[in-house]
């Protein structure tokens, strides 16, 4: 059963992104990506990180692409969209890793996964949202905060950047 | 149980998929989409051996990266207006100002 569920999703995702390199349309891709994103989510619920998966539902479909959406339609693009010249490039650049990453599943054969008890095991705490909540108060506590600051960061420099006269304020 | 290696050959579709992309692309917006998609397959890797490890730190590195990726789409789209209003256009091939 978990299999199924695994290969729909994986099958999904995988259809999804190449839709979304594939498509010409902005607005399609970015519609591509929005399944793409929902199909990750149910990835993680099978993953057992529903809390991951509300996240990444709320701030990617809800918050990123809603983004996206919003300046390809203020930009309003209509020209013929093609390929960058240097698509031989790009094209011998993705065979070469294709190749790398067949030849190194190959050599390395399908090794179990070796279960290792990590520092930070999931104690005393009874639902993945409270687990992360712990580790992340608590161990990750510092880079909390610098995230924080990045988004301050984000936000200061999406102002200025799309600011229309600068030089006035 | 789904073996740990399907995960990340998943991952690396993704992934290959968003690399591809960026290289292929002249839509400034599809390259962004595309590194989204490149910051969605290293989160699925994160999220797996999260559950394969019994470790929940890696679910911590997905929220951070998932923080980095809403501040990249800011100031990115915040970037493109602001070329938008240069050139108008997104097509990357236009923008060649520090080329020699």
């Amino acid at each position: 059963m978990q299999q199924v569920f695994f290969f729909y999703f994986a099958l999904v995702i995988a259809a999804t992104s190449v839709l979304v390199v594939a498509l010409r349309n902005p607005i399609y891709s970015a519609l591509a990506l929005l399944i793409m994103f929902f199909h990750v989510a149910g990835l993680y619920v099978t993953l057992h990180a529903e809390f991951l998966a509300a996240v990444q539902i709320i701030v990617y479909a809800g918050a990123i692409l809603v983004l996206y959406l919003f300046v390809v339609m203020l930009l309003n693009l209509r020209q013929d969209d093609r390929y960058h010249r240097q698509w031989p490039m790009a094209g011998i650049v993705g065979a070469t890793l294709v190749i790398e990453a067949i030849i190194l599943t190959v050599m390395k054969g399908w090794t179990a996964p070796v279960v290792v008890t990590g520092t930070e095991m999931t104690v005393g705490a009874t639902t993945n949202a409270g687990a992360i909540g712990d580790v992340l108060y608590s161990t990750y506590l510092f880079p909390f905060e610098v995230a924080s600051l990045i988004l301050l960061v984000a936000m200061i420099g999406a102002i200025m950047l799309a600011k229309k006269d600068i030089g006035e304020c | 149980m789904v073996p740990l290696s399907y995960y990340l050959i998943l991952s690396g579709i993704v992934f290959l998929t968003g690399f591809v992309g960026v290289l292929l692309r002249r839509n400034i917006i599809i390259i962004l989409l595309s590194v989204e998609l490149m910051l969605n397959a290293t989160n699925i890797n994160f999220v797996a051996f999260s559950q394969y490890f019994h470790d929940v730190a890696g679910q911590v590195f997905v929220f951070f990266a998932l923080t980095v990726a809403a501040a990249e789409v800011a100031v990115g789209l915040a970037i493109i207006i602001a070329l938008y209003r240069a050139k108008s256009a997104i097509n990357i091939d236009e923008f060649q100002l520090l080329k020699w």
